[in-house]
This record gives structure tokens, C-alpha cells and sequence, in this order.
């Protein structure tokens, strides 16, 4: 599926070792099973070699990973941007949260990421997950192989993937491609659509499922706060979040609104969701709005951009203006 | 834990009409911190400050909640009580149970209830107050003044005449404004030029004033006593202190068929132009979008008569930035374009005026040398009709005009139609008005003379419609007192436009973070008693940007305005406002959002060295609030993510307890 290869990637990263432009790579490696694909930092050629992975299910974005890692060792970190990943790694720039002199980021070409819970979901008994030119095949126990289309397991963000192009990189692996946004709201109009109750049933239904494990606000690259305020008992948010069985949908709403307008929409939040819960959705909602209030916007596509919420034109809409919005305004 | 006094006021039956003042002060003993609960009937007097500064002093009250008025009343008053008695005046909170509950409740049960949880609040708020001590920021000793119209140039100085410098910016090319247009005055009949143009030399030769003549304020940042203005000097393609205002320029300039503004377009002027004989600075300006030089690079006439080598045609506009520690605006005022008013024909024939263009016809300076002629054929009108209120007073729904009386508008009438009687006693003269309003001294004897004395028709009702037919205009309006539609011929027809402020106003307001109204006048700080300061600190209203005035009216308040900024620029520091924006550095992640919606350019970020839980040192990057600066808005707090960002005395946790107290 991916049309840059494994190989091409550890060459590139083992000469940029070698030549001392970097002295450590993030890259993914094979978690507890195949399909689940862990980041992690590698020091040499050697250890590129035996554990450097790279495929369709490598998804996690290091972006914010940089904002420990960058200023932590001597020389600099390399980096390797899908494209989504490079509006995290814009964005964070933007908000001063690393050095970019202490990373060098290698762009790849990208044809999107599968989604492991929707291959799980029709193989019983999965135990690996190949990848040929036009097909996913599920190696499971009891069913032998099961081939799918790209396109029947593709994670959602992909199928309404919103852009191909790296905007943020030292060098480039593969071709660059173009932002296309046309597809990206298809899934919140849907949602725009509904009746409130309709709306409120569906959340309830998607938030009820939440476990607070944290994992979308751990990972994404937004949320890159000293202190969260969940964490923070002088917040007064964080006992609002937990009062009472509204605590998921405080939390969630309470964190979309924390990342609205620096959200690049990477879609960490879903892919890491061990409940599956659509979260960038939500997020998504943020942009189409805030799209439509005060025209387009894409968090991350420059460094030092001013997101609409905090800048202030004279154009902006009065308060009380609707513009746009569901069915119901 | 805070030992608290409440203290609920009737405010006469202010209050009292609808609250049960002393149920409040009964339901409030109870919550938590409160030691001492007093009703009185109002707590603003001498006795009711005695009142708190007893208690305060009996029950060792450490905070202070007023149940009154709303803070912008009292909050002063009581924090000096709270002073004199030995408190941190930032201990006392108000709970407005006045403008926010009594006044719009009719049922004194729900209002009651409402004055009890608007106490609850105030008193979870003051729980968590802490002491605060403001700042002191030094007063930059200079004025700017926007506008050089007659409220600008009064302005100046009087503020000039106390040995302040002070700075007027006007944008067209003279001072003057509008009083330079005008040609005789009410009630007096005195000529304005020559009651201005000795002023507008007056302020040029000044040594406290310094005139930006065809300037523009485009960036205003700092604060009170420290504000900091850029100030576009538009080219002029004139050198101004080489030009002598001969004027041979003017007259040998080969692009003579521009619309000459200053006689609102009844006649020409040169591209290269003085716009009247009497401007200040009397300096020529060239017209960029006619000059042929300019637009071609041929002609090149105006700099080869120039025998002071004053013509640069190569001149770009230039920015100064200039420190001041007042701002007064005197924008000023237009009149509306009645040309949406299709009944009158305005944009049908030459002989439908408005007022404005009529002081012109009637000037010595003016297009016809003051002899009044109809623009049309040059000929002498022998009945002309006066159509008052046309855009004033009008339906909020109509869409066209507007709905406030324009004020000046009556007077001015009755002098054209006095003047016309006077020089032309052939001329039939009709006014007709909605009421006649004359308030102002000398101003109904003055009206009066012109129905009495010189015998204008006044016909109370409105004109439903003008209609050119040959020569003559058709004028039909109904008379309300004799209840018949008149059908007049008239020579000329005048139309007495609504005024509304000037279209740079809004812009500039923006800039100076200073409030207007939905008619586009500046907001004064109070109607009453505030009414030449604006609520930012440090902006001043003079003349019509803030509300339609006369001269003797606009002189007075540009007077009153020069006395305020006085007081102002006398003081050596101003004591700054302590709840002011602050940054906790430990959860602070340097994301520069804060700085990004700060309005005043108080914050900044420093690299900080943070000593780390495991003994190494990590170097941080954290915002730092210039306390000076901030002004206490507190935008960045809300912009804050991390909760990093706190206002003091609005800490977002006293903003939960009031929220949390309401909600209980």
C-alpha cells in the first residue's frame, strides 16, 4: 500500500546517523502484536535494522514527542513527517514548544493509515496483518487469510483524508502532494443534520463508553501543557470533569474547546480511542465553525499563523451572528 | 477564614420598592465567612458609611459586601469607606441589586430571592479575596487631540493656555472644520470666520500646539498617561515649512476641473490647491488623484512658478510616533447623503440643497460670492421652501435617516430664512417642520423674530413630495394646523440633513478601545456626570462625535474636555488599577497565545532557568505581565489553556465560587 518502502526509510535515517547530521531517529516498532505499532527511538543502524518498522499502521504522529525529546540529547533528533504529522510539528513551533534547529524532519509520502480495530472487528482471530500493492490481508487462526480492499479498512481520517502534502521538512521521501479538504466535513454534516435529541443520543451513546484512560489528550499534540488542568485541583475544572455521570462529556467538550483553533485535525485522539470513540469529530465541528465564521483555516499549514479565536480583525462577525451551523442554527 | 459584614442598602425604594432588603440581610447571615448583616436606607450617605466603619471595627470584619448599586456607582465610594476604616479597599465586593435585580423586577418575592443569590455570590467572592496594592505609572505631559474642527482647536487651547504641549491631528489639509464653511452664526448673526479663523491662527502660532495638518491616526497602543500614537502625515507633495502660501501655483495649475470640496462641489479648484483663503497652515496640497504630474510625470507647471522650491513630487507619506498621556476626539460630525430621499428630488435637480450647501451659496467666499442664486440657472429665487428633520427623527424601521433629533438644525433654519427676508425681502420663505425646537439662551426670541419681525412662513407639517417641472420646483405638503395639502412653486428647495458623525470615527474607536453608541457617537463615561470623558481612561469626548451640538454648546465641552485632560497631565503618577493579569510560570508552557490576544502589548516571555524535581535545571520559556501596561481585561486568562493566567481580584477560582454559589 505505502509507496515509500521500509528499506528507503532506514537507508536514509542510517546515512544521516552516520554522517552525524542526527545522533537518534523516532521511529515505530512492532508493539505486543503485529498490528499494534509502538513509537520508539532508535540510536543506530544496527538497531533501525532489527526493529524499524514502517507501513500502513504506523499512524502515531511524533510531533509532540519533540517537545520533550528535541532540546534532551546533544546533536539533533530526526524525525519522520507523514503529512498530517507536519501541521502538528507547524503548529507546535508556533506555540514555541521545541527548537526546530535541534530536529530534522524527513517528509514521506503517505496513502493513509489502516484502522487495526476495523480489520479486528471482521477477522476473528487475527494474528498479523500484511500489506500488498492494492490489498490488506488479516492473517487470522481459525479463518486462514482474509484479504480486504485499502479502501474497506482505511482509518476514517483517511478516507476523508484533508491533505498530501508535508508542509514542514528538511528533505522529502517520495512525492509531495495537495491539501484537499473537500471531504473532511462529510462525516460532521451528518452529525449537523440530526435532531438534538438525535445529536445528544448519538454522544451520549459514543461518550457513555469513555474510561478516562487519557490517551487522547496524552497524545495529542495539542495538549502539550506544563500542568492539564484535569490535573490541576486549582483549576476548578478538574472536579468539574469528575462530579457526576457527566463527567466523559465535560471532559471531552472541556478538552475540545482547549485545542479549538490550534487542532490541526491530525486525528491521534480517535486512532489511540481504546473505546473507539469518534473524537475528532468533535474537533472537527471546531474547525467547520470556526471555518465558516471567520473563513478558512488550517491550523499548522505556516509557522506563526493567528488562529482566527485569538486574533481580532474587523471583519470578524458580531457576537449573536450565526452563520452557517446545523439544521437547527 | 474571612470574617464578613453585609451590608444591604433600600436605596430609598430604589431598592427597597421590590426586594425585601431585610430578608436579604437575614437569609446572608448564614453563609459561610459572615459575621455581621446591617440594612440601612442608604449606605452611600455619611450615616451608612459610619455604619460600616463601626461594624468593621466591632465585629474585626476582615472583607466587605454592599448590596447597592451597580459598582460603577459606588464601588469607589465604599472601597474609601473600607479604607478609612482600615481595610484593603479590594476587600469589599458590590452585589448589584439594584440596576441588575430591583429595577427589573416587578415581584418582590423573585426579586428578593434574586438579591439573596446575588449576595451569596458577592460573599463566596470576597472568601477568597486576597489584599491587592496598585501600581504607579508616570503621565507622559502631552495631549493629542484628533479633529481640528472648532472642538479640536478650543480644545488645544485651552489645554495649551496651562503649559501643556499639546498636538492637534486633523486630516484634511486646514483646520477649521465646519465652522470654516459656515457663513453667519445663531443667535448673534455674527460671522463664524470671523470668530474661527482668529483662533485657527491662534493655535498655529501657539508655541504649545503643533498642528498635523492632512494627518491620520492609524495605531494607538499604551494606556492611560502613557499612550502611544502613529500619526500618518499624508504627502502633500508641498514642502510645509517651504511653502508660503502664495498661492501663484494655485492659479497657474492646468487641471482646474476638480470638484472643489470646500464648496461642496458647487463649484472647481486646482489639482494643486489651498482650500480656502483663510486655511491654517496656509500651505498648497497637491490633489494626487488629479495631478497631471502625478498620474503622467508631464506637466510639472506648479514646480517651475514656485519661486520657494516648496513642490516635491517625490514625497511619501511618513509615520511619527509620538508619546502622549490624553487623547481628546473631536471627529466631529456630516451630514448625512439624502440622496436615498427620492421625494425631495435631491439627486433630481440642482435647486434642491441641503442647508450646508446653502451657508455656501450665501458665503462672501463661497461659489456666487455670496450673492444667492439657483445652481441651476444662476438665477434669484424668489420663493423658496425649507424642509426641516429630512434623516432626523425618523422611524427606526425605515431604514433611511436616523432616529435622534440632529439638534442644530431648527436654529440654522430660522437664521437662512431670517438672513434671506433681511437681503431679499422679495423672497418668499416657507418652513416647513415637525416642532420647532429652540431651547438654548436668546434661541426662541431669536426664532420668534423670524416669524414676527421678518415674516417667514413656518407650516407646521412635513413635505410629502418635491417635483422639478420646468423652472420651478412642485412642492406639495400637508399644513397640519389648517388640515390642507399645499401645493407651493418653489425656486429653491432646502433640505436641513441629519447630521452623523464622521466616518472616521468608528475605525478610531476600535483603535482607542473606546465605546460608541449604535449611531456611531462616542459613549461618555457618564451621561450626566461624566459626559466629556469616555469609560477608556485617558480618552476624551469633545463637540458632535459624541452627540449633535451647537457652537456655543461644542466650545463649552471642548473647554470642559481641555479641563479634564489638565487635571490629568497636572499629575506626576497615576496610581494603576492592582487587579491586573498574572502568570503563574510553573504551569505557564510559553505557547504565546496570551501575547497574541493581549489588546495593550502587556506580556512578553523571558527564558527562565527552572530548577526539575530530579535536581537538573531545565531553561523555559514564560510570559511575564508588564503590570503597568495591562489594563486588566482579561483576555488572556480565557485565552490560557493551562489555567497558567490569572487576573488578580477576578481569579478564575473566585469566578467559579460565584458561579458555583449562584447555581447552588
Amino acid at each position: 500500500m505505502q509507496k515509500i518502502k521500509r528499506e528507503a526509510l532506514i537507508s536514509r535515517a542510517s546515512e544521516l546517523l552516520k554522517n552525524g547530521t542526527v545522533d537518534r531517529v523516532f521511529g515505530w516498532k512492532r508493539g505486543e502484536f503485529d498490528y499494534d505499532i509502538t513509537p520508539a527511538l532508535f540510536h543506530s543502524a544496527d538497531e533501525l535494522e532489527k526493529d524499524f518498522v514502517w507501513g500502513s499502521l504506523c499512524g502515531a504522529n511524533f510531533s509532540k514527542y519533540l517537545v520533550k525529546e528535541a532540546a534532551a540529547g546533544e546533536g539533533k533528533v530526526l524525525v519522520f513527517l507523514k503529512p498530517c504529522d507536519s501541521y502538528s510539528f507547524n503548529q507546535l513551533l508556533t506555540e514555541h514548544r521545541f527548537p526546530r534547529d535541534k530536529v530534522y524532519a524527513v517528509g514521506v509520502e503517505c496513502a493513509g493509515m489502516l484502522d487495526a480495530a476495523k480489520i479486528k472487528a471482521a477477522a476473528d482471530g487475527l494474528s498479523a496483518i500484511r500489506e500488498t500493492e492494492n490489498s490488506v490481508i488479516a492473517e487470522t487462526l481459525y479463518d486462514g487469510d482474509i484479504e480486504f480492499k485499502p479502501d474497506d479498512v482505511l482509518a476514517e481520517r483517511c478516507l476523508n483524508c484533508k491533505s498530501k502534502k508535508v508542509v514542514a521538512f528538511d528533505e522529502m521521501l517520495g512525492e509531495n502532494g495537495e491539501a484537499d479538504a473537500s471531504a473532511r466535513f462529510d462525516e460532521v454534516e451528518k452529525l449537523e443534520k440530526m435532531t438534538p435529541d438525535e445529536r445528544y443520543a448519538f454522544w451520549q451513546n459514543e461518550l457513555s463508553r469513555c474510561i478516562r484512560c487519557n490517551a487522547c489528550r496524552d497524545v495529542c499534540p495539542a495538549c502539550t501543557c506544563e500542568k492539564c488542568v484535569f490535573d490541576n485541583p486549582e483549576s476548578g475544572a478538574e472536579n468539574k470533569a469528575a462530579a457526576d455521570s457527566f463527567e466523559e462529556k465535560m471532559f471531552h467538550i472541556i478538552r475540545a474547546f482547549h485545542v479549538a483553533g490550534r487542532c490541526t485535525d491530525c486525528g491521534e485522539c480517535s486512532r489511540v480511542c481504546p473505546q473507539h470513540i469518534p473524537l475528532h469529530l468533535l474537533n472537527r465541528k471546531f474547525i467547520k465553525d470556526i471555518d465558516a465564521f471567520y473563513g478558512d483555516y488550517q491550523a499548522g499549514e505556516e509557522v506563526g499563523m493567528r488562529a482566527p479565536v485569538v486574533n481580532y480583525t474587523q471583519n470578524d462577525p458580531e457576537p449573536g451572528d450565526v452563520v452557517g451551523g446545523g439544521a437547527n442554527g | 477564614m474571612q470574617r464578613i459584614g453585609v451590608f444591604v442598602c433600600h436605596c430609598g425604594t430604589n431598592i427597597a420598592g421590590t426586594v425585601d432588603v431585610k430578608a436579604v440581610a437575614d437569609a446572608i447571615k448564614n453563609e459561610p465567612g459572615v459575621v455581621f448583616s446591617a440594612e440601612y436606607q442608604y449606605m452611600c450617605s455619611q450615616a451608612g458609611q459610619e455604619l460600616i466603619k463601626n461594624a468593621v471595627a466591632e465585629n474585626r470584619l476582615t472583607g466587605i459586601v454592599v448590596c447597592s448599586c451597580s459598582p460603577r456607582m459606588h464601588e469607589a465610594t465604599f472601597r474609601k469607606t473600607a479604607a478609612a476604616a482600615g481595610l484593603n479597599p479590594y476587600m469589599v465586593e458590590i452585589a448589584n441589586i439594584r440596576e441588575q435585580c430591583s429595577w427589573v423586577h416587578k415581584d418582590m418575592l423573585t426579586g428578593t430571592q434574586k438579591a439573596i443569590i446575588l449576595a451569596k455570590a458577592a460573599v463566596a467572592k470576597v472568601n477568597l479575596n486576597t489584599p491587592l496594592t496598585p501600581g504607579e505609572s508616570p503621565v507622559t505631559k502631552r495631549a493629542l487631540v484628533i479633529g481640528g474642527g472648532i472642538a479640536g482647536i478650543q480644545t488645544a487651547l485651552d489645554i495649551a493656555d496651562a503649559g501643556f504641549k499639546v498636538d492637534i491631528v486633523e486630516k484634511n489639509p486646514t483646520i477649521g472644520g465646519k465652522m470654516a464653511q459656515l457663513d453667519k452664526t445663531f443667535p448673534t448673526l455674527d460671522c463664524a470666520a470671523c470668530i474661527l479663523t482668529p483662533k485657527m491662527v491662534d493655535a498655529a502660532q501657539n508655541e504649545n500646539i503643533k498642528i498635523y495638518s492632512y494627518s491620520e491616526v492609524t495605531e494607538v497602543g499604551g494606556f492611560v498617561g502613557n499612550f502611544e500614537v502613529t500619526i500618518k502625515r499624508k504627502a502633500r507633495y508641498v514642502k510645509e515649512d517651504v511653502c508660503t502660501g502664495c498661492g501663484i501655483c494655485t492659479e497657474k495649475c492646468p487641471q482646474k476641473k476638480v470638484p472643489n470640496e470646500f464648496n461642496l462641489g458647487m463649484d472647481n479648484r486646482h489639482a494643486i490647491y489651498i482650500p480656502f483663503a483663510q486655511a491654517v497652515p496656509k500651505v498648497a496640497t497637491i490633489d494626487p488623484r488629479y495631478c497631471v504630474k502625478l498620474k503622467t510625470g508631464k506637466c510639472g507647471l506648479c514646480e517651475k512658478v514656485c519661486t520657494a522650491g516648496a513642490i516635491d513630487y517625490n514625497a511619501k507619506d511618513e509615520y511619527v510616533k509620538e508619546k502622549y498621556g490624553a487623547i481628546v476626539v473631536a471627529t466631529g460630525y456630516n451630514p448625512i447623503s439624502v440622496d436615498k430621499f427620492d421625494e425631495f428630488a435631491y439627486s433630481q435637480s440642482k435647486d434642491v440643497i441641503t442647508s450646508l450647501e446653502l451657508e455656501r451659496l450665501m458665503n462672501a467666499a463661497g461659489p456666487t460670492g455670496g450673492t444667492l442664486l439657483r445652481p441651476s440657472d444662476g438665477e434669484h429665487p424668489h420663493t423658496i421652501v425649507f424642509v426641516q428633520c429630512v434623516g432626523s427623527r425618523c422611524d427606526a424601521c425605515a431604514q433611511k435617516g436616523k432616529e435622534y433629533c440632529s439638534k442644530i438644525c431648527c436654529m440654522y433654519t430660522a437664521k437662512h430664512a431670517m438672513l434671506i427676508r433681511d437681503k431679499y425681502p422679495d423672497t418668499d420663505v416657507y418652513v416647513f417642520y415637525i416642532d420647532v425646537r429652540t431651547p438654548g439662551k436668546n434661541f426662541d426670541e431669536f426664532y420668534r423674530r423670524a416669524v414676527e419681525e421678518y415674516g417667514v412662513h413656518y407650516i407646521k407639517g412635513m413635505v410629502g413630495k418635491v417635483s422639478p417641472e420646468g423652472k420651478k420646483l412642485k412642492v406639495q405638503g400637508s399644513d397640519l394646523i389648517y388640515g390642507k395639502q399645499l401645493h407651493i412653486d418653489a425656486d429653491l428647495v432646502v433640505l436641513a440633513a441629519a447630521i452623523e458623525p464622521d466616518k472616521s470615527a468608528r475605525p478610531l474607536a476600535t483603535m482607542l478601545t473606546a465605546s460608541m453608541d449604535t449611531n456611531d457617537f462616542f459613549t461618555e463615561a457618564h451621561p450626566k456626570l461624566r459626559p466629556v470623558e469616555s469609560p477608556t481612561a485617558g480618552v476624551f469626548l469633545s463637540g458632535t462625535c459624541q452627540g449633535p451640538k451647537d457652537i456655543p454648546e461644542t466650545v463649552s465641552q471642548a473647554g470642559a474636555a481641555a479641563s479634564k485632560v489638565i487635571g490629568l497631565l497636572v499629575k506626576d503618577k497615576l496610581k494603576g488599577n492592582p487587579c491586573v493579569a498574572h502568570s503563574n510560570e510553573l504551569m505557564c508552557n510559553g505557547c504565546s497565545t496570551c501575547e497574541k490576544v493581549c489588546p495593550y502589548g502587556a506580556i512578553s516571555y523571558v527564558d527562565k532557568e527552572f530548577r526539575m524535581p530530579d535536581r537538573t535545571t531545565k531553561v523555559r520559556r514564560v510570559a511575564v505581565v508588564n503590570e503597568a501596561v495591562c489594563q486588566g481585561c482579561g483576555a488572556c486568562t480565557v485565552a490560557c489553556m493551562s489555567g497558567a493566567m490569572d487576573l488578580k481580584g477576578f481569579l478564575n477560582k473566585q469566578i467559579m465560587a460565584e458561579v458555583d454559589a449562584i447555581c447552588k
